[in-house]
């Protein structure tokens, strides 16, 4: 521990945030600035025959209405794949459709108005004329739909995927004791982040630069699609300003239709223009997430060994391809599959289909839950099957700590972890014994009450360029971190990790004010602006401190080591026999701390540049790109307690407990509040949310009417305890942590629930498990009828 | 979030704001937690709101056999009232989130009849009186229909009165909340009365599962008369199957109408134990 890093400081952004400081895209505005509304598509699939727009054009205030046609005469470019895995079929989408469209809030045409007032009177005036056309809805069945999404993508598969050890899988299904076999469906999900998407553009007409305001996990990322494909705007004459983001999930990493539809009619009309999306358009145009239908097999000895797992999956990429789509059930999903555990023979396979529903992308874990589930829920049922207690059953399996860096069947290399050591946390944690004994006393008095544990493994910080090119990723997952240090010792940091919730503030300059012996107040962190930050990845996949951060600690390596020859220059001391010392941050001889110089009077020396050793130029700033040599894996076992109400089927979260190995922790705090809000999004999952869409198509769920958040009511006090193995390969020892809560709570409260349920002979119940779901299998194991 | 464009008046007394709504249309508006919603989602364009949020309409007043609550008193209001009977209050305090509680108005809540709604079943259920600026409606007559009520073009709510509550007599609301808008899929109101041991006098309404709130005659023709021990609350509640029509039952993707209507008599039957329990 140094003197801020291991430290719960409070977060530097709050203050801001908590005081309504925050500075959103849709608090910009600019003079002369119009507004921007967007017609969508009524309908899940349906042909355009045509569109008057000569009402809205006349409505007094409205300076344009233009349709998919306009773009096109422009030269716009279609929305590209950034994940482009063996034989995948790419459907062509532009950011307005001309002839058809396929699904419910497809865009169809845009008004630009001086007022929004004006604009969304404006939409209600445009008339389109459809001709419906039904729809294909759900994972698997859009497969034998009979209905193409798109005219060129036969039966709307657009990719396959597998990866595996087919062979042992045979041997371990051939030689199994028992076979457990389980088809599930991971609902949709609707990401909902608390800011609405926004973006505001401004176009000057002389210098041919645009400025793009927008709400993006990865301004930087962004930046580069919108030049190389869509507006080809020159990557220098573009800046993307991503200013504070309330939340994403995810559903804020892909490049937007409105990204183009906004920056296009603003240098069309010569004006700034702004749109920010309503909650109820944010429903039907923001990605979504999950949506897997799985059939999946596990392979069992009578001992409670496993020794094989064959997964079979059909995923739901909506009706166009988002950035990265298909990494999320491929590379990002299959590759988990072996879990905590030691299985020899693994193999799966998966189907990525297209249907007429919004498009599916990246959601909070992203791939990863979906495999957890399958597997957490495989291990219960296996247990139930041979009389184990669910713990001890994961724990025979459990892949030994000698076992490290372990090379699972399907193609990861798990760098570190010690998952006896967890599950021993956890037990002791949430007194796991004591709560078998409570369950047994409340089911003899007829309750229903459930303990569900979950053991899940997550590959976060992506990723190694090289092993993401490999796969099918069009772009590296490096990160850049910049330091500067100043003549007067203050010190700015230029990340392209992007906060938009995270606390990289705050984790970030504890990093930084630990490297230099300096404090946090003297440090600040730059991010989002591409004008300031040339080149940058984003924040997703639990990556910002793994990756991002490990690419500022080499930066202040550089920074320390030039200081270090300047100092002994200074000193007049030969460099080997110079230290540095942390605490104080003074560059001294060894054993004469008072010879010394200290950060400050170095940073002077270094742009006075009166005294220079030999060949040094002066100034002291420096960049690295940081390539992680893998990806860090955190791990964690959860416990939870439920109830179920056998009366209505509702279900009450008892107790919860959690214990998550993320490495090295720079601000306990923080990782806390990351797994206490992963948790409530994961149980939301498992309870609560789901995407409905109707057999034409109609998303029913379109509003927070009937799409159920998780809520503060619906939790306990979330206890928390922590595991440190550090990964070996970054230099912070961190794992990531943004995602693991998550991953781990859907199938623990699913377990749980499972669990309450398994005296009535209840197996499974597809998520959300609402009340009405768990009290028609209560209903049934009864014996039916009313 | 933009609705179509509208006038704006507002109202200094109830009969500038009749006036008002004749001479230009359009709607009253109260706390506008019904209203505002559907304008913005552009499904109402009612073309000019009177704003009656202003009049003097609001609190909560007892005489000791009678509360009058005032057609704008919020819902916050009602749930922390100490004077009107337990279910009024509790049902109050379950309806939306604080900030909903803090602006709604009970005038505006039950003018707009959402067959979600928690007032109506508890006013059904307290025998309440809705007064308006012309005349005096009992509960049982003012709710009609899915959002129908017997007001008048041009009529407003001005208070709602009902019973105290005496110390034999405890009433109660329990309510199935949809889990994403917190609306009852089915919410059920009871005011029970003991005297020497038996039930004295029942009343008993079951709504958000039917077009309109209803009052549950068989359950209450069940208990008068009987011990209020748990077997006759049981079968009581399970008689609330003979006062809904099952073709009347709504359902939707978070509770089917089977469903609703099997969940009619455990809530019932919960509203009813709470009530005897609060009656000493």
């Amino acid at each position: 521990m140094g003197n801020y890093v291991g430290k719960s400081m409070k977060r530097v952004e709050d203050p801001r945030f908590i005081q309504g400081k925050g500075r959103y895209v849709a608090n910009l505005t600019l003079p002369g600035m119009v507004y921007l509304a967007i017609k969508r598509s009524p309908y899940a699939h349906a042909k355009i025959n045509s569109i008057d727009a000569s009402a809205a054009e006349a409505l007094d205030g409205v300076l344009g209405v233009f349709t998919g046609q306009d773009l096109l005469n422009d030269g716009v470019g279609a929305l590209p794949c950034g994940w482009q895995v063996p034989n995948i079929k790419i459907p062509v989408q532009y950011a307005l459709q001309v002839d058809k469209v396929r699904h419910v809030g497809d865009r169809v045409a845009i008004v630009v108005a001086e007022s929004p007032y004006i604009a969304y009177d404006a939409l209600d005036l445009i008339e389109v004329d459809y001709d419906p056309l039904p729809a294909a809805i759900g994972a698997k069945a859009a497969m034998d739909a009979g209905i193409l999404v798109h005219d060129e993508i036969a039966n709307n598969l657009s990719y396959t995927w597998e990866i595996g050890d087919k062979a042992a899988r045979d041997k371990a299904f051939a030689e199994a004791d028992h076979i457990i076999e389980l088809y599930l469906i991971n609902q949709r999900l609707i990401a909902t982040a608390m800011e609405p998407r926004a973006a505001v553009a401004q176009w000057n007409e002389f210098t041919e630069e645009m400025t793009l305001w927008t709400t993006s996990q990865n301004p930087n990322l962004t930046r580069v699609v919108i030049s190389a494909f869509t507006l080809q705007i020159p990557e220098h004459k573009l800046r993307l300003i991503s200013p504070d983001v309330g939340g994403g999930f995810g559903s804020k990493i892909p490049h937007y239709p409105e990204e183009i539809l906004v920056p296009w009619a603003a240098r069309k009309l010569n004006r700034p223009v702004k749109w920010v999306s309503t909650r109820s358009e944010a429903a039907v145009s923001d990605t979504q997430g999950r949506d897997h239908v799985t059939k999946a097999r596990l392979a069992v000895q009578n001992d409670g060994t496993v020794t094989g797992l064959d997964v079979n999956t059909w995923a739901d990429n909506g009706a166009y391809l988002s950035i990265v789509a298909p990494l999320i059930p491929t590379a990002f999903y299959i590759t988990l599959l072996s879990g905590l555990y030691k299985i020899p023979g693994i193999y799966g396979n998966m189907w990525g289909t297209l249907s007429n529903t919004v498009w599916v992308d990246a959601y909070r874990g992203a791939g990863r839950p979906e495999a957890s589930y399958v597997v957490e829920r495989l291990m219960d049922l296996a247990a139930q099957k041979l009389g184990m207690d669910p713990v001890e059953f994961r724990k025979k399996n459990l892949i030994p700590a000698e076992d490290f860096p372990y090379q699972t069947p399907v193609a990861l290399q798990y760098d570190s972890g010690n998952y006896q050591g967890l599950f021993a946390e956890a037990e002791k944690l949430s007194n796991y014994a004591q709560l078998r004994a409570e369950q047994a006393q409340a089911r003899q008095n007829g309750r229903l009450v459930g303990i569900g544990v979950a053991g899940c493994i997550e590959a976060s910080g992506p990723a190694p360029s090289a092993v993401a090119g490999a796969l099918g990723g069009v772009t590296g997952f490096w990160e850049s971190g910049s330091i500067r240090v100043h003549a007067t010792g203050k010190v700015t940091v230029l990340t392209g990790a992007h906060s938009h919730g995270q606390g990289h503030d705050t984790t970030f300059r504890q990093i930084v004010a630990d490297q230099f012996g300096i404090k946090p107040d003297d440090i600040d962190i730059s991010h989002g602006d591409t004008a300031v930050i040339t080149n940058g990845m984003g924040t997703y996949g639990s990556r910002s401190t793994s990756v991002g951060g490990s690419a500022l600690v080499r930066s202040a390596e550089k920074v320390r080591g030039k200081m270090m020859k300047l100092a002994a220059h200074l000193l007049e001391a030969d460099e080997a026999d110079m230290a540095f010392d942390a605490a104080s941050g003074n560059f001294h001889v060894k054993g004469s701390p008072d010879k010394a110089k200290s950060f400050g009077e170095l940073a002077f020396a270094a742009y006075t540049a009166h005294s220079m050793p030999a060949g040094m130029e002066p100034g002291l700033e420096e960049d690295t790109y940081y390539d992680p040599a893998n990806f860090t894996y955190p791990n964690s076992a959860h416990i939870a307690q439920v109830e179920v109400d056998k009366e209505t089927g509702h279900i009450t979260v008892q107790k919860y407990f959690a214990v998550d190995d993320v490495g090295n922790v720079i601000n306990p705090m923080i990782v806390r509040g990351q797994v206490i809000g992963g948790i409530a999004q994961g149980v939301g999952q498992a309870l609560w949310e789901g995407a409905h869409y109707d057999s034409t198509g109609q998303l029913v769920t379109g509003s927070l009417l009937d799409y159920t958040m998780p809520r503060a009511d619906g939790f306990p006090m979330i206890q928390t305890s922590r595991t440190v193995t550090p990964s070996p390969h970054n230099p912070l020892g961190v794992k990531g942590v943004g995602e693991m809560g998550t991953i781990a709570s859907t199938p623990t409260i699913v377990n749980a629930v499972m669990d309450a349920l398994a005296p009535l002979g209840v197996q499974h119940i597809d998520m959300p498990l609402t009340a009405e779901k768990v009290y028609a299998a209560i209903h049934a194991a009864n014996g039916g009828g009313h | 979030m933009y609705p179509p464009k509208f006038d704006y008046y507002r109202a200094g007394s109830p009969d500038e704001a009749v006036a008002l709504v004749q001479e230009h249309g359009g709607k009253f508006l109260a706390g506008g937690h019904s209203l505002i919603p559907v304008m913005n989602l552009r499904l109402a364009d009612p073309g000019a709101l009177v704003d009656i949020g202003r009049l003097d309409m609001k609190g909560i007043s007892s005489n000791g056999s009678g509360v009058t609550v005032g057609a704008l008193t919020t819902h916050a209001m009602v749930a922390a009232s100490g004077d009107v009977p337990t279910a009024l209050s509790e049902a109050a305090g379950k309806i939306g989130d604080p900030q909903v509680r803090n602006r709604g108005t009970v005038g505006g809540n039950i003018a707009h009849a959402d067959p979600a709604s928690d007032l109506p079943t508890v006013l059904l259920a307290l025998r309440a009186t809705i007064h308006t600026n012309g005349r005096s409606i009992p509960a049982d007559d003012f709710f009609v229909d899915l959002f129908t009520t017997a007001l008048d073009e041009g009529e407003i709510i001005t208070s709602v009165s009902v019973a105290s509550e005496a110390a034999n007599t405890g009433s109660a609301y329990a309510k199935l909340p949809n889990p994403a808008s917190r609306y009852a899929m089915v919410g059920a109101a009871a005011q029970v009365t003991i005297e020497n041991g038996v039930c004295a006098a029942a009343s008993v309404a079951i709504g958000g599962l039917t077009p309109k709130a209803t009052r549950a005659s068989s359950v209450e023709a069940a208990l008068v008369g009987q011990p209020l021990n748990s077997a006759t609350l049981t079968a009581a509640a399970a008689a609330v199957t003979n006062d809904l029509d099952p073709d009347d039952i709504l359902g939707d993707i978070h509770a089917s109408a089977d469903y609703r209507q099997q969940m009619a008599s455990v809530f019932v039957r919960r509203a009813l134990e709470a009530a005897v329990s609060r009656a000493s």
